[in-house]
């Protein structure tokens, strides 16, 4: 089903919930809705599932203009934060509730089938309040999946969960999304999880919608300095320059060949993610000298965090590197590599993106 | 600043027998003092219930728990000194941010003067000092848990500071200052330092040696890197690493390996005893080689994803599922695609009845 | 964070008549005789001439209601400075679980099951000096107590009563709110090295803001309403020193058959203790947006 939002805004009082944003979902495919707390993510799933009626503007689904209409009459699932089943009826009684209310055959068979895809079908006759939070939210996960609807909606399902578990059932589900037809939604606070998710990805900030595109699209080519700072985790690294001859100076005075566009502005903003900051040395770099003030050691990461003429730094390094507090340090980076923000916000250059690989 | 020494077991049954009786088996441990420890695991493996018998909070069913070679099984949090942040902020909604600083020092009878002097200090430290008379229940989450922390740092004999999943309710991305803010108080105050989590990003770089717990029992102590490089048992291979080791059932047979029914020849001399074993190799470690290469395993791709600083290449041998890492730079197969993976390297660890055969 | 808005179903007013009937024909078509009530006088059954505003006016200007209106006043609020204060004592050492919890809250909530005119009758024995055991005792040791000759014993017996009636609300009401305080706020308090005083003031006290003030609200409301038992106790004596609102207007409506200032009356009384549950109540919301805002900030 295509779901199309138009304008659609939200103010409840003096406060503005959603500044009117045009949406139009892939069908049948993922899409994560990625901003921090606050920026408007369970505001626009409750407009789109009909539990709120927006202010402005139309949702149309189909073509049709559901504004208006109950989310009773709208075919939609949803799944919250907060593991919500109904709590005196068993697991079974649960995943069959969305079919007995449709009045299908059949319910037993297909009740087994979703559990034992979901591993939980050893749990069939007991109550939620019996199970472990991650089995709780499996139950729910069933239900909605039970209902076969052809919009789904997830509220940041898997925030209350061990990290562990959320690995684990983040690879269920995207299995699962692949195999249904249904277009889903999917709310999300970490970066990481959306580009896990693949799919589409909307950015959201403080109630407005940033961006809107194929997940690695949006990630490589953020359109402004908001959506790279929403849509990066370690946080991007970002350093004021001006454009000259040649390049750009930042500040310290440095100039870097990093190529622009002809009608850039004066005042920039260069940005880099973490990754892209090394210690060894390769043709074309530039070096950036400094002190390291924090090193933290993440497993197969490293984490560097360096005081530079440009600025605060942190660089991720592959494998573990032992860096002494004060110690001095050098950076390198390659000014091909460099995101060019308008100091105000929008992108004016991003680097071309390594290799090609989805 | 104490050392902290545990020799005890604790279960909510007043006989146990069996494992499952157990909420912590018995265990021996030292927290040395200035160190930074971690516990961590899964919900339920124990690390709450150790966290509160170190603070005070909980008396263990056998045993005792000494600090600096004093017994203090049976004392309050109050008198062992030491400070405790939870997962949810506890602040004092009525007061401002210096009251509630000053608040542990006030119910010492400590002079006002070198109050003052201390909240001065502890605020500068926090980032928080021109804040420092609003209101501390108008503030965001994060400030509001370094209020909390503030409150333990700011006496200056505390023995140990206990942190039970304290980031649980922050932004990703203020987390990483937090997390910054933490090593760093670290650094300077020279404090034992006992953090609980489940997520292995935040344990392996805040401590300096991390337990790791499941079910009631710490299966390995150490650095990040032996955590990582090392795993003593399945579960740390599993828990530590994003994604977590991939493992693979393997034989040896009259000297020989044998992985999935295809015979690999051992390097490095390994001697592994005969029987059923372990292969476990972690995703950055798992290198694709060549079709034709002697030694690797073939498999088929799955799923290809673009992770922004990696590429995840998913694949299938037989009905085991592995992982591999990919620089992005590197040449991505594409699903579908046969590779051949080279799943014996220095990395490689070999496990017999999930214990580490070094 | 929002709550929702639900879009209008109009089918739900048909659900809805049933109720509007009954409360139609309980409630406002009575009010609304009393407001006929007001505005004429009744000279005859048959006989009655509208008068306008003249009955409010009257009542305004009676000494006796302004005298009645003063003596109710005090009483709120001396039920208020003793009632809130000392549930909360009792909320506090009311056991938290287990099942003590249950018996002692059983045995908390007995004096407000009872009838109130019987609660009336009670206390009316009780300070009897022949049979009351209050009364008794007093005079045995010595006391000269006498609620129906010396108005000053008539108040605290008339407060003591109510006190004794509705402390319990005001306990369990502060109990409810205490329970949902997290242990968390306990141990870190016990890690500040707070005393019990200080946890009391920075950390119980304003968790239970919101059932306080609700309390507040109730007690003020039905203390200033209070009928049954005063007059029961005392009938409003010894003189009137007892005599409080309700009773007065009673009084003038029933006994005397002043049916216009009585009707004015009562609709002066209506609207005073609307402002003031108005007011309060205002006040109450803006604490709790306030609070809210500030908790998202």
């Amino acid at each position: 089903m295509q779901l199309s939002l138009e304008h659609v805004g939200k103010t409840v009082g003096p406060a503005v919930h959603l500044y009117p944003q045009s949406l139009s979902l892939a069908p049948g495919a993922v899409t994560v809705l990625l901003g921090a707390t606050q920026a408007g993510k369970t505001s626009l799933m409750r407009v789109m599932a009909g539990l709120d009626v927006a202010t402005t503007g139309r949702v149309l689904v189909d073509g049709v203009d559901v504004t208006r209409m109950s989310v009773r009459q709208r075919n939609v699932a949803m799944v919250y934060q907060q593991f919500v089943n109904y709590p005196s009826m068993t697991v079974a009684q649960n995943i069959a509730s969305p079919m007995r209310l449709r009045g299908d055959r059949d319910v037993d068979q297909r009740v087994r089938d979703i559990a034992a895809r979901l591993h939980i079908d050893m749990f069939l006759d007991r109550l939620p309040a019996e199970l472990s939070g991650g089995q709780q939210q499996r139950v729910a996960l069933a239900r909605a999946l039970a209902k076969q609807a052809p919009l789904m909606l997830f509220d940041e399902p898997l925030v209350n969960l061990d990290y562990k578990l959320r690995e684990e059932l983040r690879e269920e589900l995207t299995q699962l999304f692949a195999a249904g037809e249904s277009t889903v939604v999917y709310a999300t606070t970490e970066p990481g999880e959306a580009l896990l998710l693949g799919g589409y990805t909307a950015v959201m900030d403080a109630g407005e919608l940033l961006q809107y595109g194929p997940t690695a699209e949006v990630f490589h080519h953020p359109q402004s300095i908001r959506v790279a700072r929403a849509f990066s985790d370690p946080p991007m690294n970002l350093m004021a320059a001006e454009s000259v001859a040649g390049g750009v100076r930042v500040q310290g005075g440095d100039i870097w060949p990093v190529p622009l566009p002809a009608e850039a502005p004066k005042r920039l903003t260069l940005g880099l993610r973490a990754g892209g900051l090394r210690v060894t040395q390769r043709p074309g770099d530039v070096a950036l000298p400094g002190r390291v003030e924090l090193a933290e050691i993440a497993g197969s990461d490293t984490f560097v965090h360096v005081h530079t003429g440009v600025g605060e730094l942190v660089a991720q390094l592959t494998g573990v590197h032992v860096c002494p507090l004060g110690d001095p340090i050098t950076l390198y980076l390659q000014p091909d590599s460099l995101f060019v923000f308008d100091a105000e916000g929008p992108l004016v250059r991003a680097p071309a993106r390594p290799g090609r690989a989805h | 600043m104490a050392r902290i020494e545990l020799d005890l077991a604790h279960a909510y049954k007043p006989n146990p027998t069996r494992d499952e009786d157990y909420a912590l088996l018995p265990l021996k441990m030292a927290f040395e003092d200035g160190g930074a420890y971690a516990l961590l695991g899964p919900s339920g493996c124990g690390k709450t219930t150790m966290l509160n018998i170190i603070s005070g909070l909980l008396v263990p069913s056998q045993g005792t728990v000494t600090f600096d070679g004093r017994d203090v099984t049976r004392q309050s949090p109050q008198q062992r000194n030491i400070a405790q942040v939870f997962q949810f902020p506890v602040i004092y909604d009525t007061m401002t941010v210096a009251q509630n600083l000053a608040f542990p020092l006030k119910n010492r009878k400590v002079p006002e003067a070198e109050i003052k002097a201390q909240v001065g200090r502890i605020a500068e430290m926090l980032e928080m000092s021109h804040q420092l008379d609003m209101r501390a229940a108008g503030l965001s989450a994060d400030q509001k848990q370094k209020i909390s922390l503030g409150r333990g740092l700011v006496r200056s004999d505390v023995s140990a500071v206990l942190f039970d999943e304290p980031l649980t309710v922050i932004d990703p991305h203020l987390k990483w200052q937090l997390r910054r803010k933490l090593k760093q108080i670290h650094h300077e105050l020279k404090l034992t330092l006992i953090y609980v989590t489940h997520d292995q990003v935040e344990a392996l770089t805040f401590a300096d040696e991390v337990v790791v717990m499941t079910r009631g029992r710490a299966v390995q102590v150490g650095a990040a890197e032996a955590l990582f490089e090392r795993p003593a048992h399945t579960f740390v291979g599993h828990f530590i690493g994003s994604p977590g080791m991939n493992f693979l059932p393997a034989a040896s047979v009259r000297g020989g390996l044998v992985v999935l029914g295809q015979p690999l020849a051992l390097t490095d001399g390994h001697v592994l005893p005969e029987g059923p074993l372990k292969l476990g190799i972690r995703p950055e470690y798992l290198a694709l080689g060549q079709a034709g290469e002697p030694n690797t395993l073939p498999a088929t791709v799955t799923r290809v994803q673009d992770i922004g600083t990696y590429v995840m290449v998913t694949c299938e041998a037989g009905e085991h599922r592995l992982k591999c890492r990919l620089a992005p730079e590197a040449a991505a197969p594409v699903a579908g695609d046969t590779v051949h993976l080279r799943v014996l390297g220095e990395h490689t660890c070999f496990y017999k009845d999930e214990a580490l055969i070094s | 964070m929002s709550t929702t808005t639900k879009p209008v179903n109009q089918k739900a007013w048909f659900l809805v008549l049933p109720v509007i009937v009954c409360v139609a024909f309980s409630a406002i078509l009575p009010l609304m005789t009393v407001v006929n009530y007001s505005v004429q006088d009744v000279l005859s059954p048959d006989r009655r001439v509208f008068v306008g505003t003249e009955w409010f006016a009257a009542v305004m200007r009676d000494e006796e209601l302004h005298l009645a209106l003063w003596r109710q006043i005090q009483f709120s609020l001396a039920v208020l400075l003793v009632e809130i204060p000392l549930g909360i004592a009792l909320a506090l050492s009311m056991p938290a679980q287990g099942w003590k919890s249950s018996a002692v809250l059983v045995l908390v909530a007995l004096s407000l099951l009872i009838p109130w005119n019987v609660v009336g009758t009670i206390w009316q024995i009780f300070g009897r000096a022949d049979i009351g055991l209050l009364g008794y005792y007093l005079q045995q040791a010595g006391m000269e107590y006498s609620y129906t000759g010396n108005s000053t014993h008539a108040w605290w017996t008339v407060l003591a009563m109510d006190v004794w009636h509705w402390t319990p609300l005001v306990a369990l009401l502060a109990f409810a709110g205490l329970r949902s305080i997290p242990d968390a706020y306990y141990q870190a308090a016990s890690i500040d090295g707070a005393s019990k005083w200080a946890v009391f003031r920075y950390i119980q006290l304003p968790k239970m803001r919101g059932v306080l003030m609700i309390a507040v609200l109730l007690r003020f409301m039905d203390s200033f309403m209070i009928y049954t038992e005063p007059f029961v106790l005392t009938g409003g004596g010894p003189g009137n020193a007892t005599t409080f609102l309700s009773q007065y207007l009673t009084t003038k409506a029933v006994g005397q058959f002043d049916l216009g200032p009585a009707a004015a009356f009562s609709l002066i009384y209506f609207l005073i203790i609307l402002l003031f549950c108005f007011v309060l109540y205002n006040w109450m919301q803006s604490l709790g947006t306030s609070e809210k805002e500030q908790g998202h900030g």
